[in-house]
Parts: C-alpha cells; sequence; structure tokens
C-alpha cells in the first residue's frame, strides 16, 4: 500500500514561515542553495525573483503569468495551488470588480497570550508582511451576473486560523446577506483554531452556526468550499455545514491532523487519506469541482437554487 | 470515593498522603499497645482538611488541568447515579454502533423527567479502554444528537456532562465524518427547542467538548478546564516542545475563575475542598442545586426566545477593534 505524505499542518498555526518538508507550502522561486558551483558571479545574470515557478507536485515549470493565466492550476498535473483571497476574488468576480465589506474590522490581542512571541506583535508583523487585517475577508460582487457574497480565507495569516475577527466577519456577512437576498459562499483554507484566542476561537463554532441557522432560515443557499487544506474548528463547523459541500481536488481536508492521527493509531496513513476524493467516497461532499470550472458551476447552481 | 489504600495522589497532592500514611501507623500501634490514639488521631484529620483547604488557596492552572484529570475524580455516570433517579441509558446512533464514550438516556431531577448525555471516561485500564478515554467517535456525538432530538420532540430539558480529552482523532474517526458530527450537534444545539444546561465536570477540550457543548446555560465546576486545546498540544505546537504545558495552561487562561471573568460560562459550581475527589455525594449535591436553580430559571421562558437568547448570546462572543471607515466609502 502506498502510504499518505503526512504534512505538519499545525506548524502553520503558530504564524510563522512555515518549514517546508516533502510538500511545499508555497511555490519556491529557484535560488542556489548549494555552493558547489564556483563560476564567477561577478557578471552572472540574476534571474528576477518571481518570474518562474514550479509545481510542488510535478515539478512542471512554466512562468508565473502562465499559472496565473491557468488559474494557479497546473497545466501538467491539474495541481491546485493554494492560493489566496485576493487570486479567488479576481477570476471569480465578474471584471475583478466587488466590494469588500467589514474591512475595518482587525484583531487584537485581548488575553495578552505570549507564546515564543506575543500575539499583538504577532498580528502586527504578519500585517506589515501581508496587508492582510486578519484571515478571512468578504466581498461582494457578480458571478457570471448573479449577486453573491464571497467569504475566503488566506491561509498566510496565522494558517487562516479561525479567531474572533473570522467569527465576526462571518456573522456580519449572513447578516448582510439576509438584508440582500444574496447567496453565500465560504472559501475555507485553514489549519483550525487560533490557539492565541484560546476559548474565544472556539465559541466562534456556535456563534456562526447560530448565524447559519438564520441564514437557513431565510432560506438563502450556503455553499461552502473547501480548499487545501481545511481541519479543525472549520470543519466542526460551518466548513461541513453548507446546503451543498465541494471542494477543489486533491485538497487535505478533515478533523484531525494527518500528523496527529499517524501518532495515535501508529500506522502509516492510505494513500488519499482525507483527499477530497475520499471525502467524496465517504459521503461527506456534493461534489468536486475543478478551479477552472468553478465559477460557471457556481453561476449555475444559484440559478438551479432561485428558479 | 475510595478509601484510603485505594486512594491516589497527585504530586502536589502528596503531603496529605504522608498525613494519611501517619494515621495509619497511629492506629496500628494502637491496635498493638491498645492505648487510646483517638486524639491524635483527630489531630491528624484535622490536619488534612486544613492541607486540603491550602492546596486549593494556591492552585496554579496547570494544578486545576490536572484535578480534572484526577484518577479518582467522579465521572459522568457518577453523577448520574448521585443526582438523578430512574436513569434509562439509551444506546447506539442507529447507524453505526453504540460509542461507549458517549452515554445518555432519561433520567428524573426531583420527579422531572430530563435528558442527560454525557463523556464516560473509565476508571481502570480495562474500562479506560472500553470507553476510550473519554474520547468520543462521530457515532458518539450523533447518538448524543438523536437523544437530544428525542427530548426536544417530548419537550424535556437537556443535561450535557462534558469531560474529554478531545474528540477521537482516528482513521475512522475521519472516515465517518468526525468534523461533520461536531459541526452538526453545535448546529443543531444552537437552535434546539427545550431548555440545555452544559456543564464541564471535568476536562473541556475543543471540538470535542463543544460537540455537546453549545446551550443556555454553561456551568464550570471549580477543578475543569475548558478551552481550545489541550495545554500538552498548545505547548508542542506553539512552543515547539512537549515541556511547557504549565506556561500554556497559564496563557490559554483556561480555568473557571477566566471563563467566567470573560462571560465564555455562566456560573462556577463549587467543589468539596481540594477537589471533587473527596466527597462524590459533596460534589453531586452541589451540582444538583445548580441544575435545579437553572432549569427553573429556563423553563419559565418560552422556546423561540430561549433559541433566540442562545443566538445572541455566542453573538457576542469574542473580542476584535473596529476601525473608524470615512463615511463617504462605502461599507
Amino acid at each position: 500500500m502506498k502510504k499518505e505524505s503526512v504534512e505538519d499542518l499545525e506548524v502553520n498555526l503558530t504564524g510563522e514561515e512555515p518549514v517546508s518538508e516533502g510538500g511545499e507550502i508555497k511555490p519556491k522561486w529557484y535560488k542556489r542553495i548549494r555552493k558547489g558551483i564556483t563560476t564567477s558571479s561577478t557578471d552572472k545574470r540574476e534571474t528576477p525573483e518571481g518570474l518562474w515557478s514550479k509545481c510542488p507536485e510535478c515539478n512542471y515549470i512554466l512562468t508565473s503569468a502562465e499559472l496565473k493565466e491557468n488559474l494557479y492550476v497546473c497545466p501538467k498535473c491539474n495541481y491546485h495551488h493554494r492560493i489566496g483571497s485576493e487570486e479567488y476574488y479576481d477570476f471569480l468576480f465578474d471584471g475583478e470588480e466587488y466590494i469588500e465589506l467589514f474591512d475595518n474590522i482587525q484583531s487584537k490581542d485581548f488575553l495578552n497570550f505570549t507564546d515564543l512571541k506575543n500575539y499583538q506583535k504577532r498580528l502586527d508583523e504578519i500585517h506589515s508582511k501581508t496587508n492582510l487585517k486578519d484571515s478571512m475577508r468578504i466581498a461582494t460582487g457578480k458571478v457570471n451576473g448573479e449577486g453573491i457574497v464571497i467569504a475566503c480565507m488566506d491561509f498566510e495569516f496565522i494558517g487562516g486560523s479561525l479567531g474572533s475577527v473570522m467569527g465576526e466577519k462571518f456573522s456580519r456577512a449572513v447578516d448582510y446577506c439576509i438584508e440582500n437576498k444574496l447567496p453565500f459562499l465560504v472559501i475555507s483554507k485553514s489549519g483550525g483554531a487560533r490557539m492565541m484566542e484560546s476559548a474565544f476561537s472556539l465559541m466562534q463554532l456556535a456563534k456562526t452556526s447560530g448565524k447559519l441557522s438564520q441564514l437557513s432560515d431565510a432560506k438563502l443557499p450556503f455553499i461552502s468550499l473547501l480548499t487545501d487544506p481545511t481541519f479543525g474548528g472549520i470543519s466542526a463547523s460551518f466548513g461541513m455545514l453548507g446546503d451543498l459541500n465541494i471542494a477543489e481536488p486533491g485538497a487535505l481536508i478533515g478533523f484531525a491532523g494527518p500528523r496527529v492521527i499517524k501518532e495515535t493509531i501508529k500506522k502509516d496513513l492510505p494513500e488519499g487519506f482525507q483527499r477530497s476524493e475520499f471525502l467524496l467516497e465517504h459521503g461527506f461532499l456534493d461534489f468536486i469541482v475543478d478551479r477552472k470550472k468553478l465559477k460557471d458551476q457556481l453561476s449555475q447552481l444559484i440559478i438551479l437554487f432561485r428558479n | 470515593m475510595p478509601e484510603y489504600p485505594n486512594r491516589q495522589f497527585l504530586d502536589f497532592e502528596q503531603p496529605i498522603k504522608v498525613l494519611y500514611e501517619e494515621i495509619e501507623k497511629l492506629k496500628q500501634t494502637a491496635e498493638k499497645s491498645k492505648i487510646d490514639m483517638s486524639d491524635s488521631i483527630q489531630k491528624l484529620q484535622d490536619a488534612i482538611i486544613d492541607k486540603r483547604r491550602e492546596i486549593t488557596e494556591h492552585l496554579t492552572p496547570w494544578q486545576r488541568v490536572q484535578l480534572s484529570r484526577h484518577p479518582d475524580r467522579p465521572y459522568t455516570l457518577k453523577y448520574i447515579d448521585n443526582i438523578f433517579t430512574d436513569f434509562v441509558e439509551l444506546h447506539g446512533d442507529r447507524n453505526v454502533k453504540d460509542d461507549k464514550a458517549m452515554v445518555g438516556g432519561f433520567a428524573q431531577l426531583n420527579g422531572e423527567t430530563v435528558m442527560v448525555i454525557g463523556q464516560q471516561k473509565g476508571n481502570n485500564t480495562k474500562m479506560r479502554q472500553l470507553r476510550n478515554f473519554g474520547m468520543a467517535n462521530p457515532e458518539g456525538y450523533r447518538k448524543a444528537l438523536r437523544l437530544m432530538r428525542l427530548a426536544e420532540k417530548f419537550n424535556k430539558p437537556v443535561i450535557t456532562l462534558v469531560d474529554t480529552p478531545g474528540a477521537f482523532p482516528g482513521l475512522e474517526a475521519e472516515e465517518r465524518g468526525q468534523g461533520e458530527a461536531i459541526a452538526r450537534n453545535i448546529y443543531e444545539m444552537i437552535r434546539l427547542k427545550v431548555p440545555i444546561i452544559v456543564v464541564i465536570i471535568g476536562e473541556g477540550a475543543s471540538g470535542g467538548a463543544f460537540g455537546i457543548g453549545v446551550g443556555d446555560r454553561t456551568l464550570m465546576m471549580e477543578n475543569t478546564w475548558y478551552t481550545v486545546i489541550s495545554p500538552e498540544s498548545c505547548s508542542s505546537i506553539l512552543w515547539r516542545s512537549w515541556d511547557k504545558k504549565e506556561v500554556a495552561a497559564e496563557q490559554l487562561r483556561l480555568t473557571a475563575t477566566d471563563m467566567k471573568g470573560f462571560g465564555l460560562v455562566d456560573e462556577i459550581v463549587n467543589e468539596p475542598l481540594g477537589g471533587a475527589h473527596w466527597s462524590y455525594t459533596e460534589a453531586a449535591d452541589i451540582l444538583k442545586t445548580f441544575l435545579e436553580k437553572n432549569i427553573k430559571e429556563l423553563k419559565s421562558i418560552d422556546p423561540q426566545t430561549r433559541v433566540n437568547n442562545r443566538i445572541e448570546k455566542y453573538g457576542k462572543m469574542g473580542f476584535w477593534e473596529e476601525l473608524i471607515v470615512d463615511s463617504t466609502e462605502e461599507q
């Protein structure tokens, strides 16, 4: 039996740069690591950063422009790169036009939580590096002419972790959907709950469920799109509560992280374990959707729900 | 609770063990020499009470975590025995199997029927395995939900007793949708039409606890913990070492006092001096008065208001900063 390579997802929740082992977190640009080659570097031509991209799955190399054109999907092996809210919004909303909502809400360190670094310091640093205020953004616009509200997570921001801000933005997004009679799509990509907010982050599971209950009473569709990776508090709440639960191909989705399971059962995990296809097989997804078909599929669903 | 020779002591309870040993010695001497030692024994017994008080007054968050896992601590079925009458245990999720880590059934509280549900740990090696250390699989959560719906149908209040180191992180648990099972419970509990009282009686570990942990009132017993991750796992992830569990326990603010201070739980249920393991009946009696009071209060509210209040209560939880937005801007 081929075994599944185990990615340590929890490390993303620390808010530190992930040290990649096996599966790379981000496509890395070419860099000379070994100093074995001793060509004179005085007249060496540097390749500009970010021009080329290598598929972490099949090592296929293409230009970044080509990759973007292909919606960050490998043209050779169909590997879906992990992308952020900006990228999703740009290709999902018509003409890349959308209004961002509730972007004035940001995290604060209420508990004065300090692990290897103080939480507030961590927040400030990530904000200045990524320009993101938290791990979820909300936007509204049109998808093939159909109005929708899309909440999307950014894995870059402490592993897309669920904290108070995500809970509050999610809640306001639902209120906005109800007020404007719009369907709600949530694109999940998260390692789980944010430990630096302790029990407050756990309570967001009930907070968001309460709002979904109101959305349900308003008979507005809620579609949950799970992308690579979605774990912990997200899969134990709204991630699995969609009227439709759908996922991108090959995405890792589960409650407990693969490393934890491996340590618990003291066995290697079977190939494909916790992948989208595994979840579909076990009855937890409605279907798997290719990123390139996502937009059309989405507008089609909105019409099916409405007419 | 077990009598002295079978009693177990945590590291910081060792001074009490020493006192017990002295009592034993005195008893033996008294027997051998036929001298009345009851005064000295009484003094030592008083000293034990003093020691219990002293320990209680200086507990660190980590020690509370240890107490919540005390091997002699009463578990769910022990509370059920001591608080309720006519308990009829109901089994199975009607789909896969009966999860022994989750128990539940109808019972009477002062002549009134309630549905009581909780995680169950075992008190010896064999039972611990049978109960899977109080770590439920998806079918455990689905059994709990089935029982809650049954309670809703017959308009009976639900009482859940939470005591788990987490939902089970296993291969089959994932196959059968551990995440979905917990998510579904949280969603259904927030809109259940009957009153729900949640009591953290031991360990309140994250989603595994919250899967039966949404309610109108959440009570936390004095020596329990409740947060998003165990201090050990938190230490291993954030500090990259298993040795920082004490620090993690402090940083997580997981004690009943902290949780009450944050408004995330409603009441703290006091325990017998030194912890619930010192007297099962006393611990149960105290909890019983809390349950009676809360059920009475909740029953006087009409169901729709109760559900709205519940949604509102959780809706207020969280902290964030809201920046002032230029009024000319959209939203």
